[in-house]
């Protein structure tokens, strides 16, 4: 099999477009910031979230809480419950799992109109390594009642998705990405709680969230070449899931592999095999990592070395045409 | 130090307001007996403040429990919820009647409080966020112009959190002075004295260190009461008041007994005992 295009690296990272979700939320922000309800809150990472976009134009609606994140989430959620509508952010490690309690009883339990956003998730934190490599958050939030989770594929859908929670109430997760991420759409696409199909086939479905949704289309196009035809479905949604488009695909292609750049456990995957199996049972396979920390390595690196890739997900796609031909 | 003296309506508010203790008090010990569960010791000691900072300090409206310019309290402390719920019952946000509901199931009085009860601000149980609830509400005051309070209640063992000490820096740093916080220092938490658990020493010289206007008063005292909240009018910055106070106040076997920390008189002879107490001012 030639695989030279299908490994982010030495080349295919680069001879594709990319775009920073980071900046996308910094930058969407700054729009909202009209609003003079939009406050937001960082917990001393905000030169690194792009907050600090936000806050050159809105210094008074800004506020830097120190490395507390605790106390972060209980003040962004007092903030609220006094008419603001907040956006707390910071890395995925420390604004989930740090702060679960917080997010858990002053965020959730109370419903407070608090939108956690949060950059640095998954193994593409790179060099500073498994401490900062957080692949455990989708789990930890869909687990809380009132919460919603998204994970957008590239810098547009995050826009997008930016946009969607200002007009809605009520607590959000956003994953995001440090790095620059592959662009995926062209024009505005997103729709709350709906899968998007992005290629149409019959043989195996393909559904992908985050950056790993660029790497389900190259593999769909190699694996096009080989005779095999993959749908493509990007899971923005995570929480609540697009129960009627897993279960048309399931019924379409038989087969489905989900891809994300998470534990196996608790995310996307789990998800997906949670609907198959309670709503039209069949196979599902999971790209993730296999419940193991990740370590220090460049970002492109660490994706190839777990198998994050788009060869990590033609081959999933050819065992499952195996195991169920 | 000036001694605040206050007006002769102002002395007969106070018999007032101790009266309305006592009913308060006696609704503790009915609510958790009647829910066989329930945490009196730390609500005993938190009645007199919770009493007095509803019906004679705080703006707040009954009928109107979510009106924006309300005073706002956040009970930290949450599991001293029979003490507010029945302080917001007699004040008339709901019915006295609905207090033996508490710990049931189907009721929104739950173990520990939750903001879908109308009065209550802020949901609170697991302990060290209600300074920081509190702390964000103080900060949108500001923000909307609006002259509001925020009070609060935290506990000594609650101060155990370092996110307590996390909150402690952060409403000095913004240098909140619309916020008003008691520190019931009761001097118990579950496993017995907070000396002995984790020794918390002097709070008022800790909080004063961290940037805070500071007071120690008797916190069954309600001319101490009145007097300490006249001085927070005149102080800048954020203000604590360490409350002295008794686990269990008001019933003989309760008073600074660890065991009463999370249970209700054990047995009808020692529930009418408590009322009794409580009734003649033990």
């Amino acid at each position: 099999m030639v695989t030279g295009n299908l490994t982010w690296l030495p080349n295919l990272i680069n001879s594709v477009e990319r775009k920073s979700q980071r900046e996308a939320y910094g930058n969407a922000l700054e729009k909202l910031g009209v609003d003079r309800n939009v406050v937001v809150l960082d917990a001393d990472l905000s030169t690194s979230t792009h907050t600090t976009i936000f806050q050159k134009k809105y210094p008074d609606r800004f506020f830097n809480m120190g490395i507390s994140e605790n106390n972060m989430m209980a003040v962004a959620s007092g903030l609220a419950n006094s008419g603001k509508n907040v956006f707390a952010s910071s890395f995925a490690v420390f604004a989930t799992g740090r702060s679960y309690d917080f997010v858990r009883q002053s965020v959730c339990y109370a419903d407070s109109n608090v939108k956690i956003v949060a950059t640095h998730a998954g193994l593409t934190v790179g060099e500073d390594g498994a401490t900062h490599q957080i692949i455990e958050d989708m789990g930890l939030m869909t687990g809380l009642p009132n919460m919603k989770v998204l994970c957008p594929a590239d810098a547009m859908e995050t826009e997008e998705i930016i946009g969607y929670i200002y007009e809605n109430r009520g607590p959000f997760y956003v994953r995001l990405s440090r790095e620059k991420i592959p662009v995926v759409h062209k024009e505005k696409s997103f729709t709350f709680g709906k899968s998007e199909l992005l290629r149409d086939g019959s043989d195996v479905t393909v559904i992908a969230t985050g950056i790993l949704v660029s790497a389900a289309l190259i593999a769909s196009d190699y694996l096009k070449s080989k005779g095999i035809s993959v749908k493509v479905l990007n899971m923005a949604t995570i929480k609540p899931i697009d129960r009627e488009g897993i279960l048309k695909a399931a019924r379409e292609t038989g087969r489905i592999v989900t891809a994300e750049e998470h534990s196996i456990y608790n995310g996307l995957g789990s998800r997906v095999s949670e609907v198959v199996a309670e709503g039209y049972p069949v196979t599902v396979y999971r790209l993730g990592v296999n419940d193991v920390f990740g370590e220090s390595g460049k970002a492109w690196e660490l994706m190839d070395a777990y198998g994050l890739n788009p060869l990590g997900i033609v081959k999933k796609v050819e065992e499952i045409m195996v195991a169920r031909s | 130090m000036k001694q605040y003296i206050g007006t002769v309506q102002e002395a007969l508010d106070i018999v007032h307001i101790k009266e309305k203790a006592k009913e308060v008090r006696k609704l503790i010990i009915r609510m958790t007996y009647e829910a066989k569960s329930g945490h009196p010791g730390g609500s005993l000691s938190a009645a007199d403040i919770l009493t007095y900072l509803y019906f004679r300090e705080m703006n707040v409206d009954p009928r109107n429990p979510d009106w924006a310019d309300r005073d706002r309290f956040v009970l930290s402390k949450g599991h001293a919820s029979p003490g507010l719920y029945a302080v917001l019952a007699l004040k008339g946000f709901f019915p006295i009647d609905h207090l033996m509901t508490f710990r049931k199931l189907g009721s929104d009085l739950q173990g520990h409080v939750t903001r879908h009860v109308p009065g209550v601000d802020m949901t609170a149980g697991s302990l060290g966020q209600g300074l920081g609830n509190a702390i964000g509400m103080a900060l949108a005051a500001r923000l909307d112009g609006k002259s509001y309070r925020v009070f609060a209640m935290i506990g000594d063992g609650e101060s155990n959190e370092g996110s307590i000490w996390e909150a402690a820096l952060s409403a000095n740093h913004w240098k909140l002075s619309n916020l008003i916080v008691f520190l019931d220092r009761n001097m118990i938490q579950l496993d017995g004295f907070t000396e002995s658990i984790l020794a918390l020493g002097d709070l008022e010289e800790k909080f004063r260190y961290f940037g805070w206007a500071t007071r120690t008063i008797d916190g069954h005292s309600m001319e101490e009461i009145a007097e300490v909240l006249d001085w927070a009018k005149y102080q800048n910055g954020p203000k604590m008041i360490i409350a002295k106070t008794v686990k269990g106040k008001g019933v003989s076997f309760m008073e600074n007994n660890p065991d009463y920390h999370g249970k209700p008189p054990p047995d009808e002879k020692k529930f009418e005992q408590a009322l009794k107490e409580i009734e003649e001012g033990f």
